[in-house]
């Protein structure tokens, strides 16, 4: 008897505003015309993939009290770009990562239904909570949410969208609505029908133990960050384990890492492209911006082809802002030292061998591979591919790969269903009264 | 004015609440058919309908050359918000956007937010004011040419050409920069209905399409001079603003109707200044006020907008074009372009930047 491969989830992640993203390559693109997303969301509607992903930051980075250039730098306003894609795209899924600290429910609860009415069904919603002052100083009340309560207000945030997104009967009727809590106490009436999938698609990004059971209760999706097998595995456990407190089943709930990948003609060819694309991204610049991350010292004197510093981090710094700093830097430096010292490796070496290193590397053939292993094994139920080239990073993947994943039968040869919940198998949230 | 002055036409495509992206891209490119400068879609938190700006955005790939301008309210958005939304729906439709500034003065759209009470037109509008105000330094916060993508030296921007705005208004603070690069035209167009006394002195002072109710051209021409003298003080060049009177037009059934109310009947809507009449008549009338210098254009809201429109644009455009009064094609890409605004200089580059 044979039973049918688990069937895997695959979005594309526009290239984001880090050094995974490689613009020196003269393939690179405008990170900001309109043209780029539409390249690379027709790749993925090509591919048949579930959804096309945006991530949002609220201020621009900075290093040292300055605005950091190393990197791409600016991105348009991501509901904006999804309502425009929706015009040239016809079943692929919209999402935007929207913050819950700088909006507020009625208004983005209603762009929201709004994206979903005119995609027909196909807009999601990635929900982070960065609460720092730093990105506060952009908007009227300032950072002024402790970092306790943002996962409070994010689950208020959401509990709240969901009562406008019901507000209207199914048949059209429009009804009051009166929200009163500890974030918000709202009153009136919704301007927005409910919307085709009745809810847009809920996406959780956050690791905290906070954040993984405020998936559990009110997510469609995770998008995380464990994109290796074992690593994957424990957080897909955790994470699942977690649903049954809700009255949700472990299906109800869609586990899909951030992966990188880099293809060759063989395997071999593929590890010396990887090579190749680690050198780009990690610059002499980038180097050494990353060990100041993790130093917190300003280490600009530094030579990137020399040795690792040797005094100690700072603990305390406030060097790097706008990005979280992940670790403890006393610890990250004495790896960074031990493998540095063991291998005869200069600080570029060193961060080129432990940060970013491409999550799949190989033949299509080895790619479609390990992606399947990695679903069959319980690590993840699909993938946010994140390309390293604007716009055309992803045609390979969709060229390549998506053909084997097809011919293994772990992937869907045509969308099945109008909506962004039909192709994640996704129920539509029951409509309360 | 010359009575050569380019005239300029808008016309509104919102009405009774629709969520189908099908309907106002039709609406859109009928308008685009008849070469109008913009369209603009209403939008208030006050009575059921979608989000305006992303319905244009929605709208503009579906479209080549009209201007997109959403209302977008200030009394409860977040300005650096807005900022980057009116910046972004620049970006998608290549420079055709502008927005036209509301505020939300009921108590009712007050308690949908629950942060502050109603208040004031005066406040708000003074808050519309530092909106706009903010929202152009953001947009100029990026200089044209910051991208520079320099290998040698490992650098995507030239921080230099970032600039934090630093703006202190009543309300609010933002400090910059913007998340969003420079768009295309610049500054998308600011649009503002600048009849009442509040909302006047914003215009005067940010906008760059002032539309005006009027039922008489003395009327108009009398409120397009106030609005230039207003705008001179504020150290503005007069010329840079463009007066267009807003109409609500019925064209009813007949062709050529023999109602003009907005000269003889009372005025139906009770700010504003109404036509019913057929099309040839709508042109004639275009044509004698902006003849006589009372306006640089017209924006008409139909009443009912997938007839009207129609009318408009095969009946009173295709007029007006048959007489040389309105282009027949649009020559420039940019909304700015067909208004004949100049794009701005850049605020904190040291020469202004590429104009
Ligand atoms: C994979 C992943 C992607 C994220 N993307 C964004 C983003 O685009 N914008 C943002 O503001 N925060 C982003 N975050 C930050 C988180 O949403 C979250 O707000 C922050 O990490 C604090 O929550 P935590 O303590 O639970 O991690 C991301 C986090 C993860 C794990």
């Amino acid at each position: 008897m044979s039973t049918a491969p688990r069937q895997m989830h695959l979005a594309a992640h526009f290239p984001g505003v880090n050094n995974t993203t490689v613009w020196a390559d003269p393939r690179s693109r405008s990170q900001i015309d309109f043209s780029s997303f539409e390249h690379l969301a027709r790749a993925a509607e090509r591919g048949t993939f579930d959804f096309f992903f945006l991530a949002e930051g609220l201020r621009l980075r900075e290093h040292n009290g300055r605005i950091h250039d190393l990197d791409v730098v600016g991105r348009p306003e991501s509901l904006t770009v999804l309502a425009a894609l929706a015009a040239v795209t016809d079943r692929l899924g919209l999402a935007a990562t929207v913050n819950t600290t700088f909006n507020e429910p009625y208004e983005l609860a209603r762009r929201l239904a709004t994206l979903d009415h005119l995609s027909e069904g196909r807009a999601a919603w990635n929900v982070v909570t960065s609460s720092d002052a730093f990105t506060g100083e952009n908007f009227r009340r300032g950072g002024y949410l402790d970092r306790a309560d943002r996962y409070t207000r994010a689950a208020e945030f959401v509990a709240t969208a969901r009562e406008l997104w019901d507000a209207w009967t199914p048949d059209g009727t429009p009804r009051p609505f009166r929200h009163q809590g500890q974030h918000f106490a709202i009153e009136g009436e919704f301007t927005v029908p409910r919307s085709p999938q009745g809810h847009p698609v809920v996406i959780q990004a956050g690791d905290s133990p906070e954040g993984r059971e405020f998936a559990a209760s009110t997510a469609d999706v995770v998008f995380t960050r464990h994109g290796t097998l074992e690593e994957g595995r424990a957080f897909y456990a955790d994470v699942k384990a977690r649903l049954a407190r809700y009255g949700r089943e472990p299906d109800e709930l869609k586990i899909m890492p951030g992966v990188t990948f880099v293809l060759g003609d063989s395997d071999a060819d593929a590890q010396e492209r990887a090579a190749g694309i680690r050198l780009q991204q990690v610059s002499p610049q980038n180097a050494l911006l990353a060990l100041e991350q993790v130093w917190g010292r300003d280490l600009s004197s530094y030579d990137p082809d020399g040795p690792l510093p040797e005094i100690d981090p700072d603990p305390e710094s406030s060097l790097v802002q706008g990005r979280v700093r992940h670790g403890d830097p006393f610890a990250v430096a004495a790896r960074w030292r031990a493998l540095s010292e063991e291998k005869g490796l200069s600080i570029r070496q060193t961060v080129i061998e432990t940060t970013g290193r491409q999550s799949f590397i190989g033949s299509p053939r080895t790619v479609a591979e390990r992606l399947t292993e990695f679903v069959a094994a319980g690590a993840a139920d699909g993938f946010i591919l994140v390309p390293h080239l604007t716009p055309g990073g992803l045609d390979d993947f969709v060229d390549l790969v998506v053909p084997l994943l097809r011919e293994r039968g772990v992937f869907r040869s045509a969308y099945t269903g109008p909506t962004l919940r039909s192709h994640l198998g996704l129920a539509e949230p029951v409509w309360k009264g | 004015m010359s009575a050569t002055a380019p005239l300029h036409l808008a016309a509104e495509i919102g009405g009774p609440p629709r969520y189908d992206p099908g309907h106002y891209t039709g609406l859109a490119r009928l308008a685009e058919h008849g070469a109008l400068d913009f369209v603009t879609l209403g939008d208030s938190f006050a009575r059921p309908g979608p989000d305006a700006l992303a319905v244009l955005s929605r709208v503009a790939p579906a479209t080549g050359r009209i201007g997109l301008v959403p209302t977008v309210t200030t009394t409860h958005t977040e300005p650096f918000h807005v900022s980057s939304a009116v910046a972004t729906l620049d970006w998608v439709s290549r420079g055709r956007a502008g927005w036209y500034v509301d505020v939300s003065t009921t108590g009712a759209e007050a308690r949908l937010f629950g942060r502050r009470p109603a208040a004031t037109a005066d406040e708000l509008w003074r808050e519309a004011g530092e909106s706009a105000d903010v929202g152009a330094r953001l947009w100029d916060s990026w200089e044209d040419d910051a991208e520079i993508r320099d290998v040698a030296t490992g650098r995507f921007i030239d921080r230099d050409k970032l600039h934090y705005v630093d703006f202190e208004g009543a309300a609010f603070s933002v400090r910059g920069p913007a998340i969003v690069p420079r768009p295309p035209q610049g500054h998308p167009v600011t649009v503002v209905d600048g009849t009442s006394g509040p909302a006047r002195e914003t215009a005067a002072r940010h906008a760059d399409v002032v539309l005006v109710r009027a039922t008489a051209p003395e009327q108009a021409a009398a409120a397009r001079t106030d609005l230039r003298r207003r705008a001179a003080a504020y150290g503005r060049d007069p010329d840079t603003l463009r007066v267009l009177v807003a109409l609500t037009v019925d064209l009813g059934d007949a062709e050529t109707a023999p109602e003009p109310g907005l000269e003889s009947g009372p005025p139906l809507a009770a700010d504003g200044s109404y036509y019913r009449g057929g099309p040839v008549d709508l042109a004639e009338l275009i044509t004698r006020w902006h003849r006589g210098g009372a306006a640089d254009g017209f924006h008409l809201t139909p009443i009912t907008p997938g007839r009207d429109l129609e009318r408009i644009v095969n009946g009173t455009v295709a007029l007006l074009q048959h007489r040389s009064l309105f282009r027949t094609f649009y020559p420039g890409g940019t909304l700015r372009e067909h208004l004949g605004l100049a794009r701005p200089a850049n605020r904190y580059a040291p020469e202004g930047g590429r104009a």
